[in-house]
Protein backbone atom coordinates (compact mmCIF):
# COMPACT_ATOMS: atom_id res chain seq x y z
CA UNK A 1 0.00 0.00 0.00
CA UNK A 2 2.75 2.33 1.01
CA UNK A 3 4.71 1.49 -1.92
CA UNK A 4 2.14 2.06 -4.87
CA UNK A 5 0.84 5.65 -2.80
CA UNK A 6 4.45 6.50 -3.39
CA UNK A 7 4.50 5.31 -7.20
CA UNK A 8 1.26 7.98 -7.32
CA UNK A 9 2.97 10.47 -5.58
CA UNK A 10 5.77 10.64 -8.25
CA UNK A 11 3.32 9.69 -11.54
CA UNK A 12 1.43 12.87 -10.37
CA UNK A 13 4.06 14.77 -9.80
CA UNK A 14 5.53 13.80 -13.21
CA UNK A 15 2.04 14.44 -14.79
CA UNK A 16 2.41 17.96 -13.10
CA UNK A 17 5.50 18.77 -14.40
CA UNK A 18 4.98 17.78 -18.01
CA UNK A 19 1.89 20.01 -17.86
CA UNK A 20 3.37 22.75 -16.40
CA UNK A 21 6.41 22.36 -19.71
CA UNK A 22 2.94 22.54 -21.81
CA UNK A 23 1.92 25.88 -20.73
CA UNK A 24 4.95 27.42 -20.48
CA UNK A 25 5.51 26.31 -23.66
CA UNK A 26 1.94 27.62 -25.13
CA UNK A 27 2.31 30.76 -22.80
CA UNK A 28 5.73 31.78 -22.74
CA UNK A 29 7.57 31.71 -25.68
CA UNK A 30 4.40 32.19 -28.14
CA UNK A 31 3.16 35.14 -28.84
CA UNK A 32 -0.16 34.58 -27.69
CA UNK A 33 -1.37 35.70 -24.15
CA UNK A 34 -3.63 34.17 -21.78
CA UNK A 35 -4.66 37.28 -19.81
CA UNK A 36 -6.99 37.02 -16.75
CA UNK A 37 -7.84 40.45 -17.40
CA UNK A 38 -8.57 40.68 -21.56
CA UNK A 39 -9.97 44.27 -21.11
CA UNK A 40 -8.73 46.05 -24.08
CA UNK A 41 -10.57 47.80 -27.17
CA UNK A 42 -10.29 47.88 -30.77
CA UNK A 43 -8.86 50.51 -33.23
CA UNK A 44 -9.15 50.42 -37.23
CA UNK A 45 -6.44 51.42 -39.51
CA UNK A 46 -6.34 51.46 -43.36
CA UNK A 47 -3.04 50.66 -45.15
CA UNK A 48 -2.32 50.54 -48.83
CA UNK A 49 0.79 48.07 -48.08
CA UNK A 50 1.45 46.26 -44.84
CA UNK A 51 4.55 44.81 -46.07
CA UNK A 52 5.21 41.50 -43.80
CA UNK A 53 2.95 42.55 -41.01
CA UNK A 54 1.01 39.73 -39.40
CA UNK A 55 -1.71 38.62 -36.84
CA UNK A 56 -0.12 38.87 -33.19
CA UNK A 57 2.26 41.45 -33.88
CA UNK A 58 2.77 43.99 -31.46
CA UNK A 59 1.38 48.06 -31.07
CA UNK A 60 4.11 50.22 -29.57
CA UNK A 61 3.80 53.75 -28.13
CA UNK A 62 7.87 55.43 -28.04
CA UNK A 63 9.00 51.74 -27.81
CA UNK A 64 6.04 50.67 -25.09
CA UNK A 65 3.82 48.05 -26.57
CA UNK A 66 0.73 49.02 -25.99
CA UNK A 67 -1.59 45.98 -27.59
CA UNK A 68 -1.51 43.72 -30.62
CA UNK A 69 -2.79 43.57 -34.39
CA UNK A 70 -5.51 41.27 -33.75
CA UNK A 71 -6.44 40.79 -37.35
CA UNK A 72 -5.69 41.84 -40.67
CA UNK A 73 -8.27 42.03 -43.93
CA UNK A 74 -8.62 43.07 -47.08
CA UNK A 75 -11.34 46.18 -48.32
CA UNK A 76 -12.65 45.29 -51.18
CA UNK A 77 -14.36 48.70 -51.71
CA UNK A 78 -10.90 51.43 -50.65
CA UNK A 79 -8.72 48.00 -52.04
CA UNK A 80 -6.70 48.81 -48.84
CA UNK A 81 -5.41 46.70 -46.26
CA UNK A 82 -7.83 46.87 -42.98
CA UNK A 83 -6.09 45.92 -39.54
CA UNK A 84 -7.99 45.86 -36.36
CA UNK A 85 -5.41 46.67 -33.08
CA UNK A 86 -6.34 45.29 -29.60
CA UNK A 87 -4.88 48.70 -27.55
CA UNK A 88 -5.08 47.65 -23.50
CA UNK A 89 -8.02 49.44 -21.46
CA UNK A 90 -5.04 50.61 -19.06
CA UNK A 91 -4.25 52.98 -22.41
CA UNK A 92 -6.95 54.85 -23.01
CA UNK A 93 -5.71 58.41 -23.56
CA UNK A 94 -4.69 58.47 -26.75
CA UNK A 95 -5.44 61.35 -29.22
CA UNK A 96 -7.60 60.60 -31.43
CA UNK A 97 -5.07 62.46 -34.05
CA UNK A 98 -2.65 59.78 -33.27
CA UNK A 99 -1.21 58.23 -36.55
CA UNK A 100 -0.02 54.91 -36.72
CA UNK A 101 2.68 53.44 -38.91
CA UNK A 102 4.22 50.26 -39.99
CA UNK A 103 8.20 49.98 -39.02
CA UNK A 104 10.26 47.02 -39.18
CA UNK A 105 12.15 45.96 -35.61
CA UNK A 106 15.90 45.60 -36.89
CA UNK A 107 17.06 44.49 -40.40
CA UNK A 108 15.97 40.67 -39.76
CA UNK A 109 13.18 41.28 -37.00
CA UNK A 110 9.45 41.22 -37.44
CA UNK A 111 7.09 43.85 -38.51
CA UNK A 112 5.15 46.24 -35.95
CA UNK A 113 2.87 49.06 -35.62
CA UNK A 114 3.96 52.20 -33.92
CA UNK A 115 1.84 55.03 -32.76
CA UNK A 116 2.78 58.29 -32.55
CA UNK A 117 0.65 60.89 -30.35
CA UNK A 118 -1.29 63.43 -32.04
CA UNK A 119 -2.15 66.79 -29.98
CA UNK A 120 -5.94 66.37 -30.15
CA UNK A 121 -8.29 66.76 -26.71
CA UNK A 122 -10.29 63.93 -27.77
CA UNK A 123 -8.79 60.38 -27.42
CA UNK A 124 -10.07 56.90 -29.22
CA UNK A 125 -12.69 55.15 -28.25
CA UNK A 126 -13.36 51.72 -29.32
CA UNK A 127 -14.34 51.16 -32.88
CA UNK A 128 -12.73 53.97 -33.99
CA UNK A 129 -10.43 54.70 -36.82
CA UNK A 130 -6.85 55.74 -37.46
CA UNK A 131 -7.15 58.38 -39.97
CA UNK A 132 -3.26 59.31 -40.24
CA UNK A 133 -1.44 55.81 -41.29
CA UNK A 134 2.12 55.27 -43.30
CA UNK A 135 2.85 52.16 -45.30
CA UNK A 136 5.13 49.75 -44.33
CA UNK A 137 8.36 50.57 -46.69
CA UNK A 138 9.44 47.67 -49.30
CA UNK A 139 12.84 47.47 -49.25
CA UNK A 140 12.45 46.90 -53.59
CA UNK A 141 10.20 49.45 -54.14
CA UNK A 142 13.25 51.65 -52.34
CA UNK A 143 15.83 50.08 -54.14
CA UNK A 144 14.83 50.13 -57.67
CA UNK A 145 13.87 54.06 -57.08
CA UNK A 146 17.33 54.37 -55.87
CA UNK A 147 18.49 52.91 -59.13
CA UNK A 148 16.37 54.61 -61.16
CA UNK A 149 17.54 57.94 -60.13
CA UNK A 150 20.96 56.99 -60.23
CA UNK A 151 20.25 56.01 -64.07
CA UNK A 152 18.62 58.99 -64.37
CA UNK A 153 21.56 60.97 -63.09
CA UNK A 154 24.20 58.98 -65.54
CA UNK A 155 22.00 59.98 -68.49
CA UNK A 156 22.02 63.57 -67.20
CA UNK A 157 25.63 63.58 -66.73
CA UNK A 158 26.92 61.58 -70.41
CA UNK A 159 24.56 63.95 -72.15
CA UNK A 160 26.35 67.55 -72.12
CA UNK A 161 29.13 65.49 -72.79
CA UNK A 162 28.36 63.95 -75.77
CA UNK A 163 27.68 67.35 -77.18
CA UNK A 164 31.11 69.18 -76.77
CA UNK B 1 23.40 -16.26 -57.40
CA UNK B 2 19.70 -17.73 -57.38
CA UNK B 3 20.95 -18.81 -53.51
CA UNK B 4 21.70 -15.06 -52.89
CA UNK B 5 18.47 -14.41 -54.09
CA UNK B 6 16.71 -16.70 -52.90
CA UNK B 7 18.20 -15.06 -49.38
CA UNK B 8 16.72 -11.96 -50.44
CA UNK B 9 13.40 -13.08 -51.20
CA UNK B 10 13.68 -15.13 -47.81
CA UNK B 11 14.23 -11.60 -45.89
CA UNK B 12 11.18 -9.77 -47.98
CA UNK B 13 9.04 -12.61 -47.11
CA UNK B 14 10.02 -11.94 -43.63
CA UNK B 15 9.97 -8.66 -43.37
CA UNK B 16 6.21 -8.57 -44.95
CA UNK B 17 5.63 -11.37 -42.31
CA UNK B 18 6.95 -9.01 -39.20
CA UNK B 19 4.96 -6.10 -40.68
CA UNK B 20 1.71 -7.59 -41.08
CA UNK B 21 1.85 -9.25 -37.49
CA UNK B 22 2.70 -5.62 -36.24
CA UNK B 23 0.11 -4.18 -37.70
CA UNK B 24 -2.35 -6.73 -36.51
CA UNK B 25 -0.83 -6.26 -32.78
CA UNK B 26 -1.09 -2.66 -33.11
CA UNK B 27 -5.37 -3.42 -34.05
CA UNK B 28 -5.12 -5.79 -30.99
CA UNK B 29 -3.95 -3.63 -28.82
CA UNK B 30 -6.21 -0.49 -29.91
CA UNK B 31 -9.14 -2.78 -29.46
CA UNK B 32 -8.46 -3.53 -25.74
CA UNK B 33 -7.39 -0.27 -25.25
CA UNK B 34 -10.69 1.55 -24.60
CA UNK B 35 -11.05 -1.32 -21.57
CA UNK B 36 -8.26 0.40 -19.77
CA UNK B 37 -10.17 2.72 -17.96
CA UNK B 38 -11.61 -0.20 -15.87
CA UNK B 39 -8.42 -0.94 -14.34
CA UNK B 40 -6.26 2.69 -14.30
CA UNK B 41 -3.98 1.64 -11.53
CA UNK B 42 -1.97 -0.38 -14.62
CA UNK B 43 -1.65 2.29 -16.73
CA UNK B 44 -0.68 4.38 -13.79
CA UNK B 45 2.09 2.56 -12.70
CA UNK B 46 3.12 2.24 -16.07
CA UNK B 47 3.32 6.02 -16.62
CA UNK B 48 5.71 6.14 -13.74
CA UNK B 49 7.87 3.30 -14.69
CA UNK B 50 8.02 5.00 -18.53
CA UNK B 51 7.87 8.51 -17.85
CA UNK B 52 8.85 9.51 -13.95
CA UNK B 53 11.75 7.14 -14.25
CA UNK B 54 12.92 8.43 -17.66
CA UNK B 55 12.43 11.94 -16.32
CA UNK B 56 16.21 12.20 -14.93
CA UNK B 57 17.83 10.73 -17.94
CA UNK B 58 15.56 13.34 -20.15
CA UNK B 59 16.05 16.56 -18.08
CA UNK B 60 19.61 15.85 -17.96
CA UNK B 61 20.42 15.13 -21.65
CA UNK B 62 17.56 18.43 -22.38
CA UNK B 63 19.90 20.70 -20.47
CA UNK B 64 23.26 19.89 -22.21
CA UNK B 65 21.04 19.22 -25.58
CA UNK B 66 19.71 23.26 -25.05
CA UNK B 67 23.19 24.32 -23.60
CA UNK B 68 24.97 23.22 -27.30
CA UNK B 69 22.36 25.00 -29.49
CA UNK B 70 23.02 28.00 -27.32
CA UNK B 71 26.74 27.89 -27.76
CA UNK B 72 26.48 26.58 -31.51
CA UNK B 73 23.65 28.79 -32.80
CA UNK B 74 25.28 31.81 -30.87
CA UNK B 75 28.35 30.91 -33.08
CA UNK B 76 26.82 30.98 -36.41
CA UNK B 77 24.39 33.85 -35.36
CA UNK B 78 27.66 35.71 -34.65
CA UNK B 79 28.92 35.67 -37.96
CA UNK B 80 25.73 36.95 -39.50
CA UNK B 81 25.58 39.59 -36.89
CA UNK B 82 21.84 38.55 -35.37
CA UNK B 83 22.72 36.91 -32.36
CA UNK B 84 18.92 38.41 -31.12
CA UNK B 85 17.52 35.91 -33.43
CA UNK B 86 19.15 32.80 -31.04
CA UNK B 87 16.12 33.06 -29.33
CA UNK B 88 14.18 32.07 -32.34
CA UNK B 89 16.02 29.71 -33.94
CA UNK B 90 16.61 27.37 -30.65
CA UNK B 91 12.62 27.37 -29.88
CA UNK B 92 12.03 26.51 -33.06
CA UNK B 93 14.45 24.13 -33.62
CA UNK B 94 13.91 22.83 -30.28
CA UNK B 95 9.88 22.53 -31.09
CA UNK B 96 9.95 21.09 -33.94
CA UNK B 97 12.63 18.77 -34.34
CA UNK B 98 15.21 18.18 -31.31
CA UNK B 99 12.77 17.99 -28.99
CA UNK B 100 10.28 15.22 -30.33
CA UNK B 101 13.07 13.30 -32.27
CA UNK B 102 15.76 12.97 -29.44
CA UNK B 103 12.94 12.70 -26.79
CA UNK B 104 11.91 9.79 -28.61
CA UNK B 105 15.26 8.28 -29.25
CA UNK B 106 15.94 8.49 -25.48
CA UNK B 107 12.76 7.23 -24.58
CA UNK B 108 13.21 4.09 -26.95
CA UNK B 109 16.89 3.51 -25.83
CA UNK B 110 15.28 4.10 -21.59
CA UNK B 111 12.15 3.20 -21.31
CA UNK B 112 11.72 1.04 -24.66
CA UNK B 113 14.20 -1.40 -23.67
CA UNK B 114 13.29 -1.74 -20.60
CA UNK B 115 9.30 -3.13 -21.73
CA UNK B 116 10.99 -5.00 -24.22
CA UNK B 117 12.99 -6.90 -21.62
CA UNK B 118 10.64 -7.38 -19.06
CA UNK B 119 7.81 -8.52 -21.53
CA UNK B 120 10.69 -10.59 -23.28
CA UNK B 121 11.42 -12.22 -19.80
CA UNK B 122 7.78 -12.74 -18.79
CA UNK B 123 7.56 -14.41 -21.94
CA UNK B 124 10.71 -16.61 -21.67
CA UNK B 125 9.83 -17.23 -17.79
CA UNK B 126 6.21 -18.67 -18.80
CA UNK B 127 4.58 -16.03 -17.21
CA UNK B 128 2.30 -14.92 -19.82
CA UNK B 129 1.63 -18.35 -20.39
CA UNK B 130 0.52 -19.07 -16.82
CA UNK B 131 -1.92 -16.00 -16.92
CA UNK B 132 -3.42 -17.24 -19.86
CA UNK B 133 -3.97 -20.68 -17.97
CA UNK B 134 -5.52 -18.29 -14.75
CA UNK B 135 -7.59 -17.31 -17.46
CA UNK B 136 -6.16 -13.79 -17.06
CA UNK B 137 -5.49 -11.93 -20.67
CA UNK B 138 -2.18 -10.70 -20.64
CA UNK B 139 -2.61 -8.95 -23.62
CA UNK B 140 -5.05 -6.75 -21.08
CA UNK B 141 -3.49 -7.32 -18.00
CA UNK B 142 0.27 -6.47 -19.03
CA UNK B 143 0.55 -5.32 -22.81
CA UNK B 144 -1.98 -2.38 -23.20
CA UNK B 145 -1.30 -0.77 -19.62
CA UNK B 146 2.19 -0.98 -20.97
CA UNK B 147 1.38 0.11 -24.13
CA UNK B 148 -0.99 3.54 -22.72
CA UNK B 149 1.98 3.95 -20.31
CA UNK B 150 4.17 5.05 -22.84
CA UNK B 151 1.86 7.04 -24.66
CA UNK B 152 1.15 9.10 -22.39
CA UNK B 153 4.51 9.75 -20.49
CA UNK B 154 6.03 10.63 -24.56
CA UNK B 155 4.63 14.14 -24.81
CA UNK B 156 4.67 15.08 -21.37
CA UNK B 157 8.32 13.91 -21.42
CA UNK B 158 8.60 15.88 -24.91
CA UNK B 159 7.20 19.48 -23.36
CA UNK B 160 9.82 19.24 -20.59
CA UNK B 161 12.55 18.14 -22.17
CA UNK B 162 11.96 21.59 -24.74
CA UNK B 163 11.31 23.42 -21.83
CA UNK B 164 14.68 22.20 -19.80
CA UNK B 165 16.34 22.41 -23.00
CA UNK B 166 15.02 26.17 -23.54
CA UNK B 167 16.47 26.79 -20.30
CA UNK B 168 19.97 25.73 -21.04
CA UNK B 169 19.83 27.69 -24.43
CA UNK B 170 19.08 31.07 -22.18
CA UNK B 171 21.96 29.50 -19.90
CA UNK B 172 24.46 29.84 -22.14
CA UNK B 173 23.12 32.30 -24.51
CA UNK B 174 22.34 35.01 -22.14
CA UNK B 175 24.21 34.31 -19.23
CA UNK B 176 27.86 33.31 -20.69
CA UNK B 177 27.42 34.79 -24.23
CA UNK B 178 25.78 37.70 -23.08
CA UNK B 179 22.92 37.63 -25.89
CA UNK B 180 20.40 40.88 -24.45
CA UNK B 181 17.66 39.24 -22.37
CA UNK B 182 15.16 41.32 -23.48
CA UNK B 183 15.31 40.98 -27.05
CA UNK B 184 16.42 37.11 -26.88
CA UNK B 185 12.54 36.41 -25.23
CA UNK B 186 10.60 38.67 -26.99
CA UNK B 187 11.68 37.58 -30.64
CA UNK B 188 11.28 34.18 -29.65
CA UNK B 189 7.76 35.27 -29.03
CA UNK B 190 7.25 37.40 -31.91
CA UNK B 191 8.00 34.73 -34.21
CA UNK B 192 7.00 31.14 -32.22
CA UNK B 193 3.33 30.48 -33.35
CA UNK B 194 0.83 28.10 -31.23
CA UNK B 195 0.99 25.81 -34.36
CA UNK B 196 5.01 25.09 -33.90
CA UNK B 197 4.43 24.29 -30.07
CA UNK B 198 1.39 21.82 -31.43
CA UNK B 199 3.66 20.55 -34.35
CA UNK B 200 5.92 19.36 -31.41
CA UNK B 201 3.43 17.73 -29.55
CA UNK B 202 1.75 15.85 -31.86
CA UNK B 203 5.16 14.59 -33.22
CA UNK B 204 5.43 13.63 -29.78
CA UNK B 205 2.43 11.56 -29.35
CA UNK B 206 3.07 10.10 -33.02
CA UNK B 207 6.47 9.05 -31.20
CA UNK B 208 5.24 7.53 -28.31
CA UNK B 209 2.96 5.48 -29.47
CA UNK B 210 5.16 4.33 -32.32
CA UNK B 211 8.14 3.37 -29.94
CA UNK B 212 5.60 1.69 -27.14
CA UNK B 213 4.05 -0.07 -29.69
CA UNK B 214 7.61 -1.55 -31.31
CA UNK B 215 9.05 -1.58 -27.86
CA UNK B 216 5.80 -4.33 -26.51
CA UNK B 217 5.59 -6.34 -29.63
CA UNK B 218 8.94 -7.10 -29.75
CA UNK B 219 8.92 -8.27 -26.45
CA UNK B 220 5.43 -9.86 -26.34
CA UNK B 221 6.91 -11.83 -29.39
CA UNK B 222 10.65 -12.27 -28.52
CA UNK B 223 12.08 -16.18 -28.31
CA UNK B 224 11.84 -17.69 -24.99
CA UNK B 225 15.03 -18.12 -24.81
CA UNK B 226 18.04 -15.72 -23.16
CA UNK B 227 19.00 -15.05 -25.94
CA UNK B 228 16.10 -13.79 -27.46
CA UNK B 229 15.15 -11.29 -24.87
CA UNK B 230 18.52 -10.20 -25.69
CA UNK B 231 18.35 -9.65 -29.12
CA UNK B 232 14.23 -8.97 -28.98
CA UNK B 233 15.82 -5.43 -26.91
CA UNK B 234 18.16 -4.70 -29.36
CA UNK B 235 15.65 -4.42 -32.48
CA UNK B 236 13.56 -2.47 -30.10
CA UNK B 237 15.70 0.21 -30.10
CA UNK B 238 17.43 -0.10 -33.88
CA UNK B 239 13.67 -0.14 -35.02
CA UNK B 240 12.35 2.48 -32.72
CA UNK B 241 14.96 4.95 -33.93
CA UNK B 242 14.71 4.34 -37.63
CA UNK B 243 10.77 4.36 -37.49
CA UNK B 244 11.09 7.38 -35.63
CA UNK B 245 13.41 9.38 -38.24
CA UNK B 246 11.07 8.44 -41.00
CA UNK B 247 8.20 9.01 -39.23
CA UNK B 248 9.60 12.81 -38.53
CA UNK B 249 10.53 12.85 -42.35
CA UNK B 250 6.78 12.33 -43.08
CA UNK B 251 4.97 14.33 -40.43
CA UNK B 252 7.33 17.20 -40.93
CA UNK B 253 6.41 17.20 -44.84
CA UNK B 254 3.03 16.88 -43.83
CA UNK B 255 2.62 19.69 -41.37
CA UNK B 256 5.18 22.14 -43.01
Amino acid sequence: MRQSRAIDISTGLFVLLGMTAIVFLVTQITNREFSLRSDSYRLTARFENIGGLKAGAPVSMSGVTIGRVESIGYDMDLYKAVVTLRIDASYDKIPNDSDASIYTAGLLGGQYIGMTPGNSEDVYRDGDTVEFVQDAVVLEKLISKYLFSQAGKDKAAEAPATQE
Amino acid sequence: MTGLLGEMADNLRGFLARLGALTRFFGQVLLISPTAVLRPRLVVEQVYNTGALSLVIIMTCGLFVGMVLGLQGHDLLQRFGSEDALGVGAALSLLKELGPVVTALLFAGRAGTALASELGLMRATDQLSAMEIMAVDPMRRVVVPRFLGGVIAMPLLTAIFIAVALFGVQLVGVQFLGVDQGSFWSQMRGAVELADVNEGLIKGVTFGIACSLIAVFEGYNAEPTAEGVGRATTRTVVISAVVTLVLDYILTALML
